[in-house]
């Protein structure tokens, strides 16, 4: 009679699956997952570090890169740790081109996980609904800031600059004839508002699409109900924040329970979820883009009514323009002291916390008195996810193991930092 | 937030015993309050805090480690800029031109120099406080785990450990975390070059990944520099300056 044991399974860090380079030595029973160790830091790049070396605006870069699919989310955090120990205003109209790109970029964050995830558990078609209307937002940031992704654009004190007043143009090349190029063009003959304001009618049309393929479809189902069932208490236990949170059934969440920029300002729900498994975690991001869609239509309206400061008159933070430079001696000496040494922050601790698309992104500075951080440390929502994969994998089939890495919104970037 | 760093301090005296929280031990910081407590007494205090129905401080946000080594050190302190350049005053054994070989260490203090830093989360009363538990022996830190009273601790306690050397005692599975296979040393503390130690790359003649001591230079871009700004300075430092200028 042959022997039966339990084999140890490595899974990764090459894999299509491990949403980047999670390493999982899983310890199976037959096809049951009897114990899942994760293995992470394969891109741990030490950004904690590296920004006690550096100026604290040469930091908001590097936020950027943590969870590389909701970029200005993290600069937000960061900022608005900065912003708390100086005690410095932003003006409301950068407060409110803030809270538009955090909800653009809550879209960009569970559009990019509804396709992965899509495609993880089987649905390829998702992938590609998905990455149709990233490009349009993606577009977005770069108008506004130029690079398509890591933008770079919160600054302590408001944004970087103003929203523009056109979109970049798609052009005529080998692949793309005159005219399908003018059709592409259409909606980018006004300013980002006039573009965004056509993705909002649009959008939730397109949010019916998905929903149309997965919500009641058969095969989504029987893999995601039932899976990875968290309780309330494990929850909370567990350091669940976001989707996961609100999946099991907890309604909180920083926009509303502690108000940040401009959201006490705007109408829009919390959806929660009650079994606390993967099927409702994906109904509340899904509703959410929804809600989001409708912050940024409010945004919208308000920001073309109201124009404004977008950064703050205190130069002692941020740099003057440049043409009063060019006259002012007082403004050219505030102009080298910000590029040459960055500006002090008072001796003290901050702890600020955004809703980010995936939790509670919270960033903890320590502050002596220096132009640079003397410790920071980004408090990830991503790490107490995965730290529970353990817990929510054991007693499920291998196959489910890929279902609840997905339906955890795992980016690397931030868990390994 | 509706509960107050100041009410909250209140109730926190109510619940906890007097040596944890006294007079002189709940610092508000912009709006957070922070209390200091001491190892020994770090799991009753957070058991407390778990369940008294007051506090009720069910989430643990964050756990981290810091290493107050060289608190309040500037790299740059020249009055006057002279002839070399801005980066060329840097003071040339400063924490930012560590490298392998000129490691000579920190000097000794005695300065209780590693942290664990909690941040807990009040979902019922909608309140957060930070803890701040130093470590009593700069060679040994050694702090008790929560993982008993917070499941999240476990990775968290993880980390503090592989970046900072701080062990957790009680803690069943203590293992590195983000550094690689193999590391040797702790990556954050203060006297860890920002460098490094070593390089890898694959040795094609003989066919694997092979170690090396680093071939790049540490350079100081920026200078790390403390101002004394007028508009943060705090009442007492003012009022000192003002007997000062009255007395002379």
């Amino acid at each position: 009679m042959p022997e039966i044991r339990n084999y140890t399974l490595n899974f990764g860090p090459q894999h299509p699956a491990a949403h980047g380079v999670l390493r999982l030595v899983l310890e199976m029973d037959g096809e049951v997952v009897e114990r899942a160790d994760p293995h992470i830091g394969l891109l741990h790049r030490g950004t904690e570090k590296l920004a006690e070396s550096k100026p604290y605006n040469q930091t908001i870069g590097y936020m950027d890169r943590l969870d590389y699919v909701s970029m200005m989310c993290n600069e937000h955090g960061y900022v608005m740790a900065i912003e708390k120990l100086l005690g410095c205003e932003v003006p409301l109209r950068a407060q409110y081109i803030r809270t538009m790109f955090d909800e653009i970029t809550r879209i960009l964050n569970h559009l990019m996980w509804l396709g992965a995830h899509g495609l993880d558990v089987g649905a390829m078609s998702m992938f590609l609904y998905c990455f149709r209307e990233r490009e349009d937002l993606m577009d977005c940031y770069e108008a506004v800031s130029g690079a398509r992704m890591h933008a770079t654009y919160y600054r302590p004190g408001g944004v970087a600059r103003d929203l523009p007043d056109i979109m970049p143009q798609y052009t005529e090349s080998r692949w793309r004839s005159k005219s399908n190029a003018n059709k592409m063009n259409e909606n980018r003959q006004g300013s980002m508002l006039d573009f965004l304001d056509d993705f909002t009618v649009r959008f939730p049309k397109l949010v019916d699409e998905y929903e149309t393929l997965l919500t009641d479809n058969r095969i989504w189902k029987q893999r995601t109900v039932g899976i990875g069932v968290v309780t309330p208490e494990r929850a909370l236990q567990l350091g669940f924040t976001g989707p996961m949170l609100r999946g099991s059934g907890i309604e909180w969440d920083l926009r509303k329970k502690q108000p940040y920029e401009v959201y006490d300002k705007i109408n829009f729900d919390i959806p929660v979820g009650t079994n606390g498994d993967s099927y409702d975690r994906y109904l509340v991001r899904v509703e959410e883009m929804r809600q989001s869609n409708s912050i940024i239509k409010q945004c919208s309206e308000w920001l073309r009514k109201n124009p404004g400061p977008i950064l703050t008159e205190d130069h002692k933070i941020s740099a003057p323009k440049r043409a009063e430079m060019k006259g002012d001696m007082e403004a050219l000496i505030h102009h080298f002291k910000l590029f040459t040494e960055g500006f002090c922050l008072p001796v003290g601790d901050a702890y600020a916390a955004v809703e980010h698309p995936k939790g509670e992104f919270g960033c903890y500075i320590v502050s002596d008195g220096a132009n640079k951080p003397y410790r920071l440390k980004v408090r990830a929502p991503g790490f107490p996810h995965l730290a529970a994969l353990d817990e929510m994998a054991r007693g499920h089939m291998l196959s489910d193991v890929v279902a609840i890495i997905g339906t955890q919104d795992i980016v690397f970037g931030e868990i390994d930092r | 937030m509706p509960v107050t760093a100041e009410q909250l301090l209140e109730r926190l005296q109510q619940a906890l015993p007097a040596e944890v929280v006294d007079a002189a031990n709940g610092q508000v910081c912009v709006d957070m309050l922070c209390i200091d407590v001491a190892p020994d007494n770090l799991l009753d205090t957070l058991q407390v805090l778990h369940d008294d129905p007051n506090l009720s401080f069910k989430q643990m946000s964050d756990l981290c480690g810091v290493d107050y080594a060289t608190f309040g050190d500037a790299e740059w302190s020249t009055e006057t800029g002279g002839s070399a350049s801005f980066s060329r005053a840097v003071d040339a054994n400063s924490i930012g031109t560590l490298s392998f070989s000129n490691n000579t260490g920190l000097p000794d203090s005695d300065q209780p120099r590693f942290a664990a830093v909690y941040h807990l989360l009040s979902l019922d009363h909608n309140m957060r406080l930070r803890i701040r538990c130093h470590a009593v022996d700069n060679d040994f830190p050694i702090v008790p785990s929560v993982t008993g009273q917070y499941a999240c601790a476990d990775w968290y306690e993880r980390e503090a450990f592989d970046l900072y050397g701080i062990l957790f005692d009680g803690h069943n599975d203590l293992r590195r975390i983000l550094t690689d296979y193999g590391f040797v040393g702790h990556p954050f503390r203060k006297d860890f070059p920002l460098i490094g130690n070593v390089e890898m790359r694959f040795d094609p003649i003989k066919k694997r990944v092979v170690y090396e001591p680093v071939s790049i230079e540490p350079r100081v871009l920026v200078p790390r520099v403390i101002r004394e700004d007028s508009r943060y300075v705090s009442d007492s430092v003012t009022d000192n300056a003002d007997d000062a200028a009255e007395a002379s």
